[in-house]
């Protein structure tokens, strides 16, 4: 579904985010990414969708090259979900609107399909009623469950998750991390940066540990916490895990 | 260090609530503008000389409102253009909006009224006319008010463009992120997601930016154009009443910017209380 080759990323031409990643995510399979802050795991993540563009390597997401430049970037886009750290909800717009626009703008639907659409969404990640709601009114973890419900709405083949509790209270990182846990259990293919070692536990299929922008160790979330083989990767879990 | 107490600040009246006097937060700015205001007003209905002034002045209200309202509908029109131009990613594009926001904001506007009048427009009305006349048989002038206007427009563009292009800036990045990652075109996440978010930093300074053009149109009378400020000058030349004249055409520009900014301050409660509460 996924295949990264030779990924690279450098800043400014000094600050090498991503060196050299190679990762291939298959259909259905959930891969949970982890690693200190700064070691450029979103960085990956964005890459996927070319949110940052790429200074070396291929992405293929779905048969299509997308550092190719014939490649429509915006129709790959609308296949690829991504949720963010800070939800990114358009606060001039309701909730329903909030899901519906790239329904109806990219996907050309008309107001009542795209209506339909939505609450059906909305409903799959448990807040129906808020549909008329700003997303002012709503919690952290309300906001949340909406943006991943507009990304769904679009049916995409691919869902990016970048730190999507990080910047919520605590008390609503589970109804968030539910959702998510759903959509796994569902055979959506994920892609997730977190720091919910708990939700790795649960419902990745691969735990990828990266640091300086490096994949250091790849394998079932069990082993890698428990057995790690690198030094790096066990420096990292003696920090967090407790 | 000799551990004395320390010296007791100076007895003070206990505040026991943040509660200020009727008289602190009374807007006497206000009421004394009103008073100088119904002074001027009473002045015009009683006093002979007054209503003489407003007679002959009160006419060249409608070229000042006329060119107001153009001033500002092709700046807002430049403003925008030379303002989204600015965040292009074209370099060419970029670098034209540039040079004309620095050009025009680094030139006071009388030199500039009179450059675009008496140089800019003759030289490339004549440049085109020379063609239409060949072509149709047709040429155009430009009046003099109009030419006026026009720099005025350029000036109040080069202005509205910083404005547009800081509220473009206000919105966050992560909302053009979150638009495009679900497929959004560049232009459809503008103009779905950018721009109305950035309209709330916009309108504000762009109704100041309408009460400073109401007030520069006064520059239209350095072209003779029979604005009021034309008018109040040519009444006090003409019959020595210097302070029935400009006492005339000051009142009328501050009734009129006093109400616009009273509309603005509504129109922005509005929006801060729409607002409210939002992240």
């Amino acid at each position: 579904m996924i295949t990264l080759t030779g990924l690279s990323k450098t800043f400014d031409k000094t600050i090498h985010a991503v060196r050299n990643v190679d990762l291939q995510i298959n259909e259905g399979e959930v891969v949970v990414i982890v690693g200190p802050s700064g070691s450029g795991k979103s960085t990956v993540l964005r890459c996927i969708n070319l949110l940052e563009i790429p200074t070396e390597g291929s992405v293929v997401v779905d048969g299509h090259e997308l550092t190719d430049p014939a490649t429509d970037i915006d129709a790959v886009r609308a296949e690829v979900g991504m949720v963010f750290q800070q939800f990114n909800l358009f606060p001039h717009l309701t909730v329903l609107e909030n899901v519906t626009l790239a329904l109806r703008k990219v996907r050309k639907y008309s107001k009542e399909e795209a209506n339909e659409i939505a609450l059906r969404q909305l409903t799959r990640v448990g807040i129906p009623e808020k549909a008329n709601a700003y997303p002012r009114q709503l919690s952290g973890g309300q906001q949340q469950r909406v943006a991943i419900a507009r990304s769904l709405a679009m049916e995409p083949k691919v869902m990016l998750f970048d730190e999507p509790t990080s910047a919520l209270d605590p008390e609503m990182v589970k109804e968030v991390l539910d959702v998510m846990l759903g959509l796994a259990a569902e055979g959506m293919t994920m892609v997730v940066v977190t720091h919910e070692m708990g939700f790795a536990r649960a419902a990745a299929d691969r735990l990828v540990f990266i640091d300086e922008g490096e994949i250091v160790e790849v394998g079932p979330p069990e082993e890698v916490f428990t057995s790690p083989v690198q030094q790096r990767t066990k420096d990292f879990f003696a920090k967090i895990l407790y | 260090m000799t551990s004395e107490a320390p010296a007791k600040a100076p007895a003070r009246k206990k505040q026991l609530s943040d509660e200020r006097p009727w008289w602190d937060t009374f807007p006497w700015w206000g009421a004394l503008i009103f008073a100088i205001l119904l002074w001027m007003g009473w002045q015009i209905a009683t006093n002979e000389n007054y209503d003489l002034a407003w007679d002959r002045i009160i006419p060249g209200l409608r070229i000042t409102i006329i060119s107001t309202l153009q001033a500002f509908a092709i700046a807002l029109i430049i403003g925008l253009l030379a303002g989204m131009g600015q965040l292009s990613r074209n370099v060419v594009l970029r670098n034209v909006a540039r040079t004309y926001v620095e050009f025009i904001r680094g030139i006071p506007i009388l030199p500039l009224i009179f450059t675009v009048a008496l140089i800019v427009v003759p030289e490339t009305s004549e440049a085109i006319n020379s063609r239409l006349d060949a072509w149709f048989g047709w040429t155009f002038d430009l009046s003099f008010q109009m030419r006026a206007t026009v720099t005025l427009a350029l000036i109040y563009g080069a202005y509205m463009a910083e404005i547009f292009r800081g509220g473009i800036q206000s919105v966050p990045p992560g909302q053009t992120e979150a638009g495009r990652s679900l497929g959004l075109t560049r232009r459809q996440s503008m103009n779905s997601v950018v721009l109305p978010q950035a309209m709330r930093a916009i309108i504000p300074p762009l109704g100041n930016d309408f009460i400073a053009i109401l007030k520069d149109t006064s520059l239209l009378s350095v072209l003779g154009v029979l604005e009021i400020t034309q008018r109040a000058r040519q009444f006090s030349a003409s019959t020595f009443k210097f302070r029935e004249g400009y006492f005339v055409v000051a009142f009328i520009y501050l009734i009129l910017t006093l109400s616009l900014s009273l509309l603005l301050g509504v129109l922005e409660r509005r929006m801060s209380r729409d607002r409210k509460g939002q992240r």
